[in-house]
């Protein structure tokens, strides 16, 4: 069979390549029809193994694995980089371009691998390319926050790396299916994929990366990192039940850190931990509908994450100001960034006719037909939670709260394609909202879920009424204060700098000390000896050696005599003998060649005669 | 906009606002009673998986304590451990 497989990840990696020379008036429509023709490329390949590698002559790399899941996840990579492409044209910088082609590309490699080092591979161009996300922001932090990101992103690869080495030595396999749920190497492999998955405490990198990256770059950042690694995890770890209390525990964690956020982004951020911790907890608990609630929920969270993310990222650009507490009242001047917002806001809060409704309602009904009440019901509190920050104090803090002076920063709504980028996101959340069916038909196992029930419908419109109630009850303590949320990157931003400062303080001061010490107990006793050397050396050691200079001033008084007479007399009397005996053998020199050939006529025969003689 | 026109009508007019509370008053009170009817068990229209799911409006009572309870223990977390100034990391 002839293999019509065209990696849309090859396709994205070739598309950046191209991109700088790309004539200008083409750009635009180049930088859509990469996502566009990629997308078809899904739509077309069949199920099965495509572009397989032998390796070694032994095993082989799969960078083709194309099943419904992973179908899945690849369409929506296709979706999100289209919408970003939308929201991003306006930027003249290529590189931000091309390094969110690179960026998806990895993305979609790493859900089309069928072995770990191709996991592996493309999980090490995925972090370097999204770093470069961060490096292309304008602001002066992101420089240092870049680095600190890439450096966790390394140290999750290696943990991967070692991870695979130690599996692959132990079973000689390097196919990347269901993982056994026990051994060192698994174990490894699961934390590598867990810190991309931003489970705690592993998680600090991305509230602390993602607001600082370009405004247009975050809309690749919140879909593909977490997400790729919760496809791995549903691919390599479902049912493996430590995942069910961690992504309970991120679910809740999010929501206690946007809580208490003031950076608008940032709080979003948390918020994906949180939203992440839903599927997570679903690939823990392994079930079909568990599964398919955790997929369906990933690729609904792309879709309205990107699009809230995409809404403040107009706010930041539009005003400069990126913190609640300087923010409020927007609403009538940035109108659509508004609108398309609150669609996000109510996808992810799970009203009904939205995304988020249709996802998150299949993951709790998971737990409890696994009879898991409390998962069920802290999962239900973190949904009220979602509501409580992104649906209702995000933008009532951003959006309302005080006026606006217009006078001071004129906010307008951003670029027309920043606006189309939003309004398709938003659409494809109401859409997937109204019409489930056309999502749940791409999931991986067959569901006949139906999240349109009147138990449902009425429990979500109550869990949400009393949410805001609630809301605007505790207003007050709700207000964002001017802090900034101290989260597990402590480790490695304090405690390195408490390291310096141990540097600094005691060691320096130590330093001093063992310096007092030396200089008492060596220095001083060692200058005190060498002043009694020099005593002995003057009187002793001078005297010695002055009595031997005035020796040698003697002895070479005595040579030099010896020198003049003897010496230089016999040098030049040789010379003088040498010249009178030339004088002499000159007279012997004719000048006439009959003369020379017959010295030599003579000394030949005198030769041939002494030959024959003695032989 | 009229969607904007309308919000910028309820929010700096206090007797709109106070007509909107009264509309979700009337919409809570009616979600409760939808739940009400929808909880008799001859209807098996709520499925039922644990012994919560038999009490009409427990999603409302949820809902408020879920709230209430996030936002008082996320702020006492915060307070006492992890807002900083934002000069803490500098």
């Amino acid at each position: 069979m002839i293999d019509i497989w065209i990696h849309p990840g090859f396709l994205f990696f070739l598309a950046a390549a191209v991109l700088p020379f790309v004539k200008v008036q083409w750009k635009s429509i180049y930088k859509l029809a990469v996502p566009v023709l990629g997308f078809i490329a899904l739509l077309i390949v069949p199920h099965g193994n495509h572009g397989v590698l032998p390796l070694l002559g032994q095993t082989e790399m799969i960078f083709g694995r194309v099943d419904k899941l992973s179908l899945v996840f690849g369409y929506v990579i296709a979706i999100a980089t289209f919408i970003g492409m939308v929201f991003s044209l306006h930027v003249k910088n290529d590189k931000e371009h091309m390094a969110g082609l690179v960026y998806a590309g990895s993305a979609l490699g790493t859900v089309f691998a069928g072995d770990l080092l191709t996991i592996f591979l493309f999980w090490e161009i995925m972090a370097f390319s999204s770093a470069m996300l961060i490096f292309y922001a304008p602001w002066k932090r992101a420089e240092e926050v870049g680095m600190r990101y890439l450096y966790v992103h390394i140290f999750g690869g290696l943990l991967l790396l070692a991870g695979i080495f130690i599996y692959v030595g132990n079973t000689g396999e390097i196919a990347f299916n269901a993982m056994p749920k026990e051994g060192i190497g698994p174990m490894l492999i699961l934390s590598g994929f867990l810190l991309n998955a931003a489970v705690p405490p592993l998680s600090a990198w991305l509230p602390d990366a993602y607001p600082e990256s370009t405004i247009t770059g975050v809309v690749f950042m919140s879909a593909l990192t977490t997400k790729t690694a919760v496809y791995v995890l549903l691919r390599g770890y479902a049912g493996t039940e430590i995942l069910v209390p961690l992504g309970v525990f991120m679910a809740l964690y999010g929501v206690v850190y946007a809580v208490i956020e003031n950076d608008i982004r940032r709080l979003l951020a948390y918020h994906i931990i949180s939203q992440v911790g839903y599927m997570v907890a679903g690939a823990g608990m392994g079930s079909e509908m568990a599964v398919n609630g955790a997929t369906s929920h990933a690729f609904a969270h792309i879709l309205y994450k990107g699009l809230l993310m995409m809404g403040m990222s107009s706010v930041i650009l539009m005003t400069g100001l990126r913190k609640l507490t300087d923010l409020g009242g927007l609403y009538k001047y940035m109108p659509w960034t508004f609108m398309f917002y609150m669609v996000g806001g109510f996808a992810i809060s799970g009203f009904p006719y939205f995304s988020g409704f249709v996802s998150k309602s299949m993951v709790i009904s998971a737990a409890s037909e696994l009879h898991r009440p409390w998962v069920a019901m802290l999962l239900t509190l973190a949904s009220a939670g979602t509501f409580l920050h992104t649906g209702l104090k995000l933008p009532y803090y951003v959006f309302f709260w005080k006026d606006w002076d217009q006078t001071k920063i004129k906010a307008v709504d951003p670029p027309k394609n920043m606006l189309w980028g939003m309004g398709l996101a938003a659409f494809a959340c109401t859409f997937i909202g109204v019409f489930p069916e056309a999502l749940y038909q791409a999931l991986p196992f067959e569901s006949d879920y139906h999240p349109y029930t009147w138990g449902h419908v009425i429990g979500a419109y109550q869990i949400l009424l009393l949410t805001a109630v609630g809301f605007f009850m505790l207003l007050k303590k709700l207000d964002p204060t001017v802090t900034i949320s101290m989260d597990t990157d402590w480790t490695y931003r304090k405690a390195i700098g408490g390291f310096l400062w141990f540097i600094k303080k005691p060691v320096v001061r130590y330093e001093t000390f063992i310096t007092e010490v030396y200089k008492k107990v060596l220095i001083e006793p060692v200058k005190k000896f060498s002043k009694i050397g020099w005593t002995v050396d003057t009187w002793v050691f001078d005297g010695l050696v002055n009595a031997a200079g005035w020796a040698t001033l003697l002895e070479s008084k005595i040579s030099e005599m010896f020198d003049m007479h003897v010496i230089d007399a016999s040098i030049t009397k040789v010379p003088a003998m040498i010249g009178a005996s030339a004088r002499r053998l000159r007279k012997t020199q004719t000048g006439s060649i009959q003369n020379y050939i017959m010295v030599m006529v003579v000394g030949v025969v005198i030769l041939a005669i002494a030959s024959f003689i003695f032989y | 906009m009229w969607i904007i026109h309308w919000l910028e009508k309820i929010i700096e007019n206090p007797e709109e606002m106070k007509k909107t509370k009264k509309f979700f008053l009337y919409f809570g009170i009616a979600l409760v009673v939808i739940d009400v009817v929808i909880h008799i068990p001859s209807l098996h229209l709520v499925h039922i998986y644990f012994l919560w799911d038999w009490v009409p409006g427990f999603s409302s009572l949820y809902g408020f304590i879920s709230t209430y309870l996030i936002i008082v223990i996320s702020k006492w977390i915060g307070h006492a451990f992890l807002m900083k100034p934002e000069n803490f990391y500098d």
